[in-house]
């Protein structure tokens, strides 16, 4: 079970549907993703982003996402973290197809974090309907009620301003999110690597923005202000057969520093490092052998062994933290589950952050 | 302990001594039981293939969404309500047609499908990836596939060319179903855009309310315990259950009376046991030990023949059902363990039943009682008083039901209080003939035949009751089949007035031969005909398209219907409906109904009711121009043909020679009467069997009663014999006496199953099936049966008399002196 199925940002649910399991995933990477990827484009170097098309749907490659993490704090100083996000997969290269013949699936995941809850959501879609679907400009991504949304002067290159909704029986909220500064490229240039072997995705995220709004959790509202990250990435095989999950940080640090960085866990235990800093806008890639991460306390959570906590050192920026959850419990107990939630880090450098781990 | 094991075999012993009396007791219970759980394993059997219908895909057992009227509405709906927050699942449902055979296509959802919805077919989040991506997958029951004559991974043309996806074995699905991508099933039903209704899942979460976002297009329907197949079929179980309950009784009238008798013959046993010593309860113990041991041995034998008289009569009741109710039930019984569990607690509890009165003697038993007839007729008297007393209460509650009731188990009541009124009735009734009788003579051995007779009723009167309950039932549905015959007759005379019918293999031949037959002087008229099957308000109906011609409106007889009724229907906007739709949906003419077809819904008013007997959808007539206006792809191969019938022989033989149409495609009219016929009469065949079972078990009751009597009687013989009363003569007044008590029985239940003829056909016939039928009485049948019943009881009557004829003088004398 645990170890032998990961991958970055739980496309999970999506191969639920697609009647992917056991053994078949063992061979091929966890939730499909190591899978060939025949027939749909290939992630090459080189290729430039543009937008606001890149904002929008790219059915030619087989996966992509549109997440977004905010660390939020109420007027009292107590901590929250606010998820949302829109997976899409393709069932099938080629034609799209109309209507119900078009071979996506959209997947929705949302959750609210507090230091003593954690609440998870999620939905399915297919493509082709209107239940669920990205629009590029104007800029909308929804599935069912959930909805991330461009409002009035929205700007391409910062994707802000922002309202962003999501609903389920335990929560709901809503946040305006605005951004000053434009988006980042992360990998090289949008380029993302994800094993020594090719396997890539493209990759842009926007740390900047502020966020404001309301949180609605167990029936009490809860106002919020706090900073959110967005990631958007797509790609056709974004992992490597033999890697079997990983452990994502997203972390704001002082001075409006941002830093984004993950470990691809493989079977050899070789395990594949990446990272951005950025400063001023400006994206720079770090070099796998300078990222030093280890676990530092295991929670167990749903029968798994989980690192909660982290040792987080890169020594060519004189960064060395460690990292502590705000909820060791948040726990994604969804088609497939995973760990997403918010985290604070002291040490060179204290700030929060957002922390996701798969495959376990 | 071992003193019981020792009563055990003392009371066992008489067993041995009599077989005859064993088996007797035997055969009633195993009859009861076996007739009982052979007609719960039919109920049963087809009671899990509804639920698999009605659980598969959200049939009736998941709350959901439909449009007011019943018809499709638009797919932005369902995207509208998701944004709106409403967990919900799209579903479009029609009827497609496969080489002739009309199949139910059910298109779903699997990504929003609410699990509990899904989870009877498992199709829902697992190995959908075959199912949504081309070719995609139709999925189908085993007994679907096989009755199509398919294999699984073929693709079937449909009637209008379009290809299903690659067919995939689903066994949880229900029969007469096909499964397939919503979006696949859009393009197969022409119904782009379109749904049927909305399951609702359970998730919880904010949304918005319903009318904000549908206004008053859709209405929630609550999920329903009971589904739309089981309320169809209720009244056919209701029916199967009421025989099943019938034979039960009867046979326990037979444990009753060999019990009784194995009692009688056994007093001299059980006093000299207590004489010896065993307490009244010991004894009792023993006997009720007895008496479940032979229970449980009759139960397992029972459900063995139970079982094979459900196999036998499944192949039947599966054609009813299909026939009446288009219910789809498997062909192979599966069991249940709690039917085997049943089944023995039904026949211990039955044998205990009938032996109440026995053991309760057993109980009283004085030590050294005897005979006293006196005093039993006293006993009798009363108990008539109090039964007599029973009976009209219960008729005074038909009666009420019957004022009151408006339902179908209203109905049942009816008729179940009018029987056992009678049954309670019928000793008191008798008594007062017989006590009438006993009057109108002097001559003492005349009194003496009208007065023992009158002692003898408590004896026989159970068995007398079983036989007048199923002489009642079988006059009752004897006369309702009869009358139904006779009104399809003449139905089918008006509804099929052409006198050819031909069915052209393609449209191009529909053409041709429509060409050929103008030049053929002896073809009076050519009248096509149309039909496709729409499913609407979660039920298939039938919609047929005939041309606007002198021989409908000279010969379609309407139960009721608007002055311009044809005129209207060739116009293309009035319709004709089935009574048994009128029933079902309430509507009468002047009504509107919405039709969803591929061209968009069609408003059509009601302009006339029609009879359409024997068709289990409800069918809608229309002009056949306007039919293929809204369904442009239906097929239009068929027509009827006025012709002189002493020209149909050439002109069949000329089609048949130049087109090459055989049996199935080209028939006159004698033979599609014929096969009608044959389907309607399959429909009656488990009710005539089971009709022909009671009045067995009847019989036999009859015989087990008159064989205790006979033995227990004979200190009464006794003395006439000794005044000098050949055993001849005897015999002779005894065989008069039973044969005279069965015939005033026998007169008694004609008028009483008149009655429940009247029962069946004025309440029970229109809830069930949806048509009332006219009433009429058939004597010849009556007087055929009364016949059956005079044999039936002179061959139970026969054995005892025989041995009466039989006896040894010495016994008689040995009788006389030890029990006087």
């Amino acid at each position: 079970m645990s170890g032998s199925r990961l991958t970055r940002r739980s496309l999970i649910g999506a191969a639920a549907l697609l009647g992917l399991g056991g053994s078949r995933v063992l061979a091929q990477g966890f939730a499909g993703l190591g899978r060939d990827a025949e027939g749909f484009t290939a992630v090459l170097p080189g290729r430039a982003l543009t937008f606001p098309a890149d904002h929008g749907p790219h059915p030619d490659y087989r996966i992509e996402w549109w997440y977004l993490t905010a660390n939020l704090t109420d007027a009292s100083g107590n901590a929250y973290g606010a998820q949302w996000t829109l997976f899409r997969q393709a069932m099938a290269s080629g034609a799209q197809g109309d209507g119900w013949a078009t071979p996506q699936i959209w997947m929705g995941h949302a959750a609210v974090t507090s230091a003593t809850t954690h609440h998870a959501a999620e939905t399915f879609a297919r493509g082709g309907v209107g239940q669920a679907g990205v629009t590029a400009a104007p800029f909308r991504a929804w599935i069912d009620a959930w909805e991330m949304r461009g409002l009035e002067n929205f700007d391409d290159m910062s994707v802000a301003p922002l309202d962003l909704s999501a609903s389920s029986a335990e929560f709901s909220y809503r946040l305006r999110l605005d951004a000053l500064q434009p988006l980042v490229l992360q990998g090289d240039n949008g380029y993302s690597r994800k094993s020594e072997r090719g396997q890539a995705s493209y990759y842009y995220s926007q740390p900047y923005f502020t966020a404001r709004g309301a949180l609605i959790v167990d029936g009490k509202e809860i106002a919020v202000t706090g900073r959110a990250w967005m990631d958007r990435e797509y790609s056709s095989q974004p992992l490597a057969s033999d890697q079997t999950g990983w452990d994502w940080f997203s972390l704001h640090l002082p001075e409006n520093e941002k830093l984004m960085l993950f470990r691809l866990r493989q079977k050899d235990g070789a395990h594949y490092f990446a990272g951005n800093w950025i400063t001023d806008g400006k994206s720079e890639q770090l070099a796998p052998g300078a990222i030093d991460m280890a676990p530092t306390v295991m929670t167990e959570i749903a029968g798994r062994r989980i690192p909660t906590s982290w040792k987080v050192s890169i020594a060519s920026r004189g960064l060395q933290i460690a990292t502590s959850p705000l909820n060791s419990k948040s726990w994604m107990a969804t088609s497939f589950p995973y760990w997403e939630g918010p985290v604070s880090f002291t040490g060179s450098h204290s700030g929060t952050g957002y922390l996701e781990m798969t495959g376990y | 302990m071992r003193r019981a094991l020792w009563i055990l075999a003392v009371l066992l012993s008489h067993w041995r001594r009599h077989p005859m009396q064993f088996a007797t007791l035997l055969i009633g219970l195993i009859a009861a039981t076996a007739l009982w759980s052979g007609v719960q394993a039919l109920n049963q059997q087809a009671r899990t293939s509804y639920d698999r219908a009605a659980a598969a895909f959200g049939g009736t057992r998941t709350p959901m969404l439909v449009a007011g009227n019943g018809s499709a509405f638009a797919q932005q709906l369902f995207v509208d309500l998701r944004r709106a927050g409403w967990p919900v699942s799209p579903v479009v449902e029609g009827r497609v047609q496969i080489a002739g055979r009309s199949v139910r296509l059910l298109g779903i959802e699997p990504v929003t499908m609410p699990v509990e919805a899904s989870a009877a077919a498992e199709t829902g989040r697992t190995g959908a990836q075959a199912f949504l991506t081309p070719p995609g997958q139709a999925l189908i029951a085993p007994e679907t596939l096989a009755s199509l004559g398919l294999t699984e991974g073929a693709t079937p043309a449909l009637n209008d060319g379009a290809l299903l996806p690659p067919l995939k074995l689903q066994p949880q699905l229900a029969p007469g179903v096909l499964v397939v991508d919503i979006g696949i099933a859009q393009k197969l039903l022409k119904m782009p855009d379109q749904i049927s209704r909305l399951l609702i899942g359970s998730a919880k979460g904010p949304r918005a309310s319903l009318e904000s976002v549908a206004r008053d297009r859709l209405r929630l329907v609550q999920p329903d315990a009971e589904t739309d197949l089981e309320r169809l079929t209720d009244s056919f179980h209701l029916n199967l259950t009421a025989f099943g309950l019938l034979s039960f009784f009867v046979g326990l009238f037979i444990v009753n009376s060999a019990i009784g008798l194995g009692f009688e013959q056994r007093l001299p046993m059980l006093r000299t046991l207590r004489a010896c010593g065993v307490s009244a309860r010991q004894l009792n113990s023993v006997l009720v030990l007895e008496l479940v041991s032979i229970a449980l041995i009759a139960g397992v034998i029972g459900l063995v023949c139970g079982y094979f008289i459900a196999a036998s009569l499944l192949p039947d009741v599966a054609a009813s059902l299909r026939g009446l109710y288009g219910a789809q039930i498997p062909g192979q019984l599966t069991l249940k363990p709690e039917w085997w569990f049943a089944g023995l607690a039904i026949s211990i509890i039955g044998a205990l039943l009938a032996a109440t009165s026995s053991l309760l003697k057993a109980v009283r038993l004085p030590l050294l009682a005897t005979a006293q007839p006196y005093a039993w007729q006293q006993a009798q008297h009363r108990w008539l008083r109090l039964q007599g007393t029973g009976a009209l209460l219960v008729f005074l509650a038909a009666g009420l039901a019957l004022w009151l009731g408006d339902s179908l188990i209203a109905g049942f009541f009816v008729l179940a209080a009018l029987l056992l009124g009678a049954a309670l009735a019928l000793p008191v009734i008798l008594g007062i003939v017989l006590a009438g009788g006993e009057r109108s003579t002097r001559r003492p051995l005349v009194t003496w035949f009208w007065a023992d007779s009158r002692l003898q009723l408590s004896g026989l009167s159970l068995a007398l009751m079983a036989l007048l309950l199923a002489l009642a039932v079988n006059v009752g549905v004897g006369t309702m089949v009869e009358s139904f015959s006779r009104t399809f007759t003449g139905w089918l005379d008006g509804r099929l007035a052409s006198e050819i019918y031909l069915n052209a293999a393609s449209e191009a031949q529909a053409i041709e031969i429509k060409t050929w037959l103008k030049t053929r002087p002896d073809v009076q008229a050519v009248l096509p005909g149309s039909r496709t099957d729409i499913q609407f308000n979660g039920a298939p109906i039938e919609l047929l398209g005939f041309a606007d011609h002198a021989t409908y409106r000279d010969q379609w007889p309407l139960l009721d219907s608007t002055s311009d009724a044809w005129d209207r229907v060739r116009s293309g906007d009035g319709a004709l409906i089935s009574e048994q739709l009128a029933l079902r949906m309430k509507l009468k003419p002047g009504d509107r109904l919405d039709v969803p077809t591929p061209t968009g819904n069609w408003p059509l008013d009601v302009v006339a009711v029609y009879a359409d007997y024997g068709n289990p959808k409800g069918q809608i007539g229309v002009n056949i121009d306007a039919l293929v206006k809204h369904f442009p792809d239906i097929s239009q191969t068929r027509m009827g043909l006025r012709v002189a019938p002493a020209n149909v022989p050439a002109l069949i033989t000329a089609i048949r020679a130049r087109f090459g149409l055989d049996g199935r495609n080209l028939a006159d009219q004698t033979t599609v009467k014929t096969e009608s016929l044959a389907i309607f009469n399959r429909t009656f065949a488990v009710t005539a069997a089971l009709n022909a079972f009671t009045l067995g078990v009847a019989g036999v009751a009859l015989l087990t009663s008159l064989l205790t009597l006979s033995n227990s009687r004979l200190p009464q013989l006794a003395p006439l014999w000794a005044i000098g009363i050949t055993r001849r003569r005897l015999a002779g007044i005894e065989l008069l006496k039973t044969l005279s008590v069965a015939l005033i029985t026998s007169l008694l239940a004609l008028p009483l199953g008149l009655l429940v003829a009247w029962c069946l056909i004025a309440i029970v016939n229109v809830k069930a099936f949806g048509w009332r039928l006219p009433f009429h009485v058939f004597p010849l049948q009556l007087v055929q049966l009364l016949g059956v019943a005079m044999l039936a009881s002179l061959l139970a009557a026969l054995l005892p008399i025989l041995k009466l004829l039989r006896m040894q003088p010495a016994t008689l004398v040995k009788v006389f002196a030890n029990e006087r």
